[in-house]
């Protein structure tokens, strides 16, 4: 009866899928920087994984989800001809620079308040790709390294200076408000 | 260990990322070393400071509602065929009742085929793994579940006390609506009971009628239509509408 298997099927993907909604947003949020560009990008990543649901394997829901989700953002990209390119892997010049200059005002001498979650997301918002991505991945969405590397088709150890990289440049652009604050 | 390397590696530390040999070595360079120890420190600040803020975003409702109307699901007209298939998939329902089943949908108009589709809605959650999206006894929980899911979240109350022992909670489809379902179990019997929001505040008593061996106790308070579904008997079900209504009215009131 193939009308009630693809019920059947559509009610796995349902339970399978559907928890992890807020998560695939979140990231299509911080991705695509466009809630309503968003939107669109949840909705067409989870046609595609329903679509692909009967090969889909493993490993976890949430990682299959996010690498069909950086599909369907990274054709985004290309339609945005004149937006910055897509989240690729040569390194950038950011990449390249050290995740640490001498130069840095002395850490121990500074705590960091506390910030509401709007400046908050507006300094990741201007973290550069890939590694907005990555910071995104393992700090709001909770994936492991081994999982963000399934994801987004790296090594672990590129994951590793991603997460380093992204996280002194948050933390730089951070203190330095703080700094403009004062 | 330089330097370097161990400004990458401190943040597998703070991750729990790195075996305990490696974790050792850096813990290592870190003690001997100033400036990695107060980097260190920065680092686990910010991890601090981040993870009392809320970064997430929640997908709208419309969103939801978008996706779950582009996954295939049953007729919002079920046709004959579609009643007996469903009838067909419940175990527990004697052929002899097939016959009644046709009548009924034959005089289908909007209130019977609302009917049919709980029924049918019942039916399917009796299928293995489909009782529950969300597991638990404590209305504390299942009640949160259904937040920003639905348009108006069910009354989760539990009346585990009173002899109905709450299970969990689903969406489940009726009209072409996704509405919550609120999962109960008396023995080994289970009940739904459905609840969807409507525009017609007025009280209506509720009222017993019986589809495919189920009984359906159905009716309307507070803006909202309640139907329980179970193949319990009608005293039973009464019962369970009673003390349902009695505790949400004091809670009310409370």
């Amino acid at each position: 009866m193939p009308v009630s298997d693809d019920f059947q099927k559509a009610q796995r993907f349902r339970e399978a899928a559907l928890p992890h909604l807020d998560d695939v947003y979140t990231l299509a949020r911080y991705l695509l920087r466009d809630a309503s560009d968003a939107e669109d990008a949840v909705q067409e990543c989870y046609l595609r994984a329903l679509k692909h649901f009967d090969s889909y394997r493993g490993p976890a829901m949430k990682p299959w989800l996010f690498a069909i989700l950086r599909n369907v953002c990274n054709a985004e990209y290309a339609r945005r001809a004149h937006r910055p390119s897509a989240i690729e892997d040569t390194p950038g010049a950011a990449e390249q620079t050290p995740i640490w200059q001498e130069s840095e005002a002395s850490p121990e001498t500074e705590v960091m308040r506390s910030r509401d979650a709007g400046a908050i997301r507006k300094l990741v918002d201007a973290l550069a790709e890939p590694f907005r991505e990555t910071f995104v991945l393992r700090e709001i969405n909770n994936l492991s390294y081994r999982e963000i590397a399934d994801t987004v088709g790296a090594p672990v150890g590129t994951v590793m200076s991603r997460l380093a990289r992204a996280r002194a440049m948050l933390r730089a652009a951070w203190m330095a408000e703080e700094e403009h604050l004062r | 260990m330089t330097c370097d390397e161990a400004r990458m590696l401190l943040h597998a530390l703070l991750d729990n990322e790195l075996d305990a040999g490696h974790a050792r070595e850096v813990e290592a360079h870190i003690a001997s070393c100033p400036s990695c120890t107060a980097e260190l420190a920065a680092q686990r600040e910010m991890k601090r400071v981040l993870a009392d803020t809320n970064l997430r975003y929640t997908a709208p409702a419309s969103l939801r509602a978008r996706i779950e109307a582009s996954l295939p699901r049953p007729q919002a007209q079920p046709s004959r065929r579609s009643v007996l298939r469903g009838f067909a998939m419940g175990s527990a329902v004697s052929a002899l009742a097939a016959s009644g089943v046709v009548a009924v949908v034959l005089r289908q108009d909007d209130q019977q085929r609302i009917l049919s589709e709980v029924v049918s809605a019942h039916l399917r959650s009796l299928q293995a793994g489909h009782l529950t999206d969300v597991i638990s006894t404590d209305q504390h929980t299942v009640k949160p579940w259904f937040n920003g899911k639905l348009d108006v979240a069910p009354p989760v109350i539990d009346l585990t006390a009173q002899g109905f022992t709450l299970v969990g909670g689903r969406l489940d489809y009726i009209d072409a609506r996704a509405i919550g379902a609120v999962v109960y179990r008396r023995r080994q019997h289970v009940i739904n009971l459905f609840v969807s929001q409507t525009s017609n505040s007025q009280y209506r008593a509720p009222k017993t009628e019986t589809m495919q061996g189920f009984n359906c106790r159905r009716w309307s308070n507070r803006g909202l239509n309640f139907w329980a579904v179970s193949d319990i008997g009608g005293d039973e079900l009464a019962e369970f509408v009673d003390k349902f209504e009695a505790t949400m009215k004091a809670n009310v009131e409370g």
